[in-house]
């Protein structure tokens, strides 16, 4: 039998995940599936459970200078109408679930459960976010490609929890979002794409481009887009063919009960072309 | 088991249960309010849709220690109200009822939408309910339920 921790305070909540290592439960919507039972048996979880939703502290949706932070309890519902949200990351979570689930499913809650299908996890890769953990006595800010390590592992530590994560709000005249899936509502996603970036003067002046689904966690070459950087928009067409000859040495999809390896791979390789090819056009991001 | 207090159809009503169980199993069985359908029970069909605190949920995913001090309406608190009743009236002229066994979390989906949006476009009806799966009606005759739901309720 488990027990249900409800603490009243982040500074209880950390004191009881630090002694107990109880499972740290947000919005619930995937732990309720994952550890469902028969129709009126309460879910079975294997450890004692922490519910973060209620705390005050973790509620906190704010932009701080240049830097969006997002509280840990905060839901993908309030993520989407808050105007500050880049628009990537705004698009990225109303393609999530529907309505009554991202009115209490949490980014934080998408980003601990490191699916390489996580929706809002292919965004904040191409936006450089950080999440911030602490335990009793410490706190860091780990770059999410780092939080993550592989489908369903973090580096986050058993005494530790997720408070927030960090968004630098970097102007960017570039924020596509792309998801495949087999229903608009509710589907996962068989792939996604991000793009953010800024082209000035017909220019790459930055670029960052994600991919969900397609590996063991969401890819994400920066060695790729520094040969983008700098490039005119007419050069980068130039070297479509051997980004899309590279991209494809790092999109190692598998088959799995969503898609196939293969139509994975064909698929976010033809966004990749559709998005270089018309970058900048209304369709894949406009120019501001 | 734990001792809960919570709002119930606008009344305080106070409950012993295990906080794990899910607020659809204590709605329907503790408390025999069968409103609420159990279709798949993973958040994907919205036919145990309430609302928490005013917003659209699904009460299998709501474990019901986190409803302690909160706000709980379902489709039986629905029907009583003034909007409800015109929610529940829109979708029977329109045809939109055959089975019946999504029409309660439709109802609660559209009186989410109308309280924070009186006059919404088709579109917006149809993300509004784009987590309720309905397998009769091809969802047409929901959302022209929905849209006289609308002019209902500018009349009240």
């Amino acid at each position: 039998m488990s027990t249900a921790y409800q603490p009243d305070s982040l500074k209880e909540a950390l004191r009881l995940r630090g002694e107990t290592g109880a499972i740290p439960f947000a919005g619930g919507t995937d732990l309720m599936v994952r550890h469902k039972n028969w129709t009126g048996v309460p879910p079975a979880f294997p450890r004692d459970v922490l519910f973060l939703s209620p705390l005050r502290e973790l509620q906190i949706l704010e932009r701080q200078g240049e830097t969006l932070v997002v509280g840990a309890g905060v839901t993908f519902s309030r993520i989407a109408a808050f105007p500050e949200t880049p628009e990537v990351l705004r698009r990225a979570v109303l393609s999530i679930a529907a309505p009554a689930i991202r009115n209490i499913a949490t980014m934080t809650g998408n980003v601990c459960n490191a699916s390489p299908a996580g929706d809002a996890i292919c965004a904040l890769y191409a936006l450089e976010a950080s999440v911030e953990t602490r335990s009793i006595d410490s706190i860091r800010a780990v770059p999410i490609m780092q939080f993550i390590t592989g489908p369903g592992h973090t580096i986050l530590k058993k005494d530790e929890l997720v408070t927030a994560i960090r968004i630098p709000l970097k102007p960017a005249n570039i924020q596509v979002f792309r998801k495949v899936g087999t229903r608009k509502a509710n589907a996962l996603a068989k792939l996604s794409f991000a793009a953010v970036g800024t082209v000035k003067g017909g220019m790459i002046d930055a670029l960052s481009l994600s991919f969900g689904a397609v590996g063991p966690t969401v890819v994400r070459s920066t060695e790729l887009e520094k040969q983008m950087v700098g490039k005119t928009l007419a050069e980068l067409k130039g070297i479509i063919p051997s980004l899309l000859n590279d991209y494809g040495a790092t999109i190692v999809p598998i088959d799995d009960q969503r898609s196939t390896a293969a139509y994975r791979k064909q698929v976010a390789l033809n966004l990749l072309e559709s998005f270089l090819k018309k970058i900048g056009d209304r369709e894949w991001g406009s120019f501001k | 088991m734990k001792e809960l207090t919570f709002i119930l159809n606008g009344k305080e009503i106070i409950l012993t249960a295990d906080p794990f169980k899910r607020l659809l199993d204590v709605l329907r069985e503790d408390l025999k309010l069968t409103g609420v359908k159990e279709g798949c029970g993973e958040g994907e069909c919205g036919a145990c849709a309430v609302l928490l605190d005013g917003i659209l949920v699904n009460s299998c995913l709501v474990p019901v220690g986190l409803v302690a001090g909160r706000e709980v309406m379902t489709p039986e608190g629905l029907a009583e109200t003034e909007k409800g009743k015109q929610i529940v009236e829109a979708l029977a002229n329109a045809g939109a009822v055959q089975c019946g066994f999504c029409s309660p979390g439709m109802a609660m989906a559209a009186a989410a939408l109308l309280e924070t949006n009186a006059t919404p476009t088709e579109e917006e009806i149809r993300e509004a309910i784009s987590g309720n799966l309905c397998r009769c009606t091809g969802y047409d005759l929901i959302v022209e339920g929905i849209k006289e739901a609308a002019k209902r309720e500018a009349g009240l």
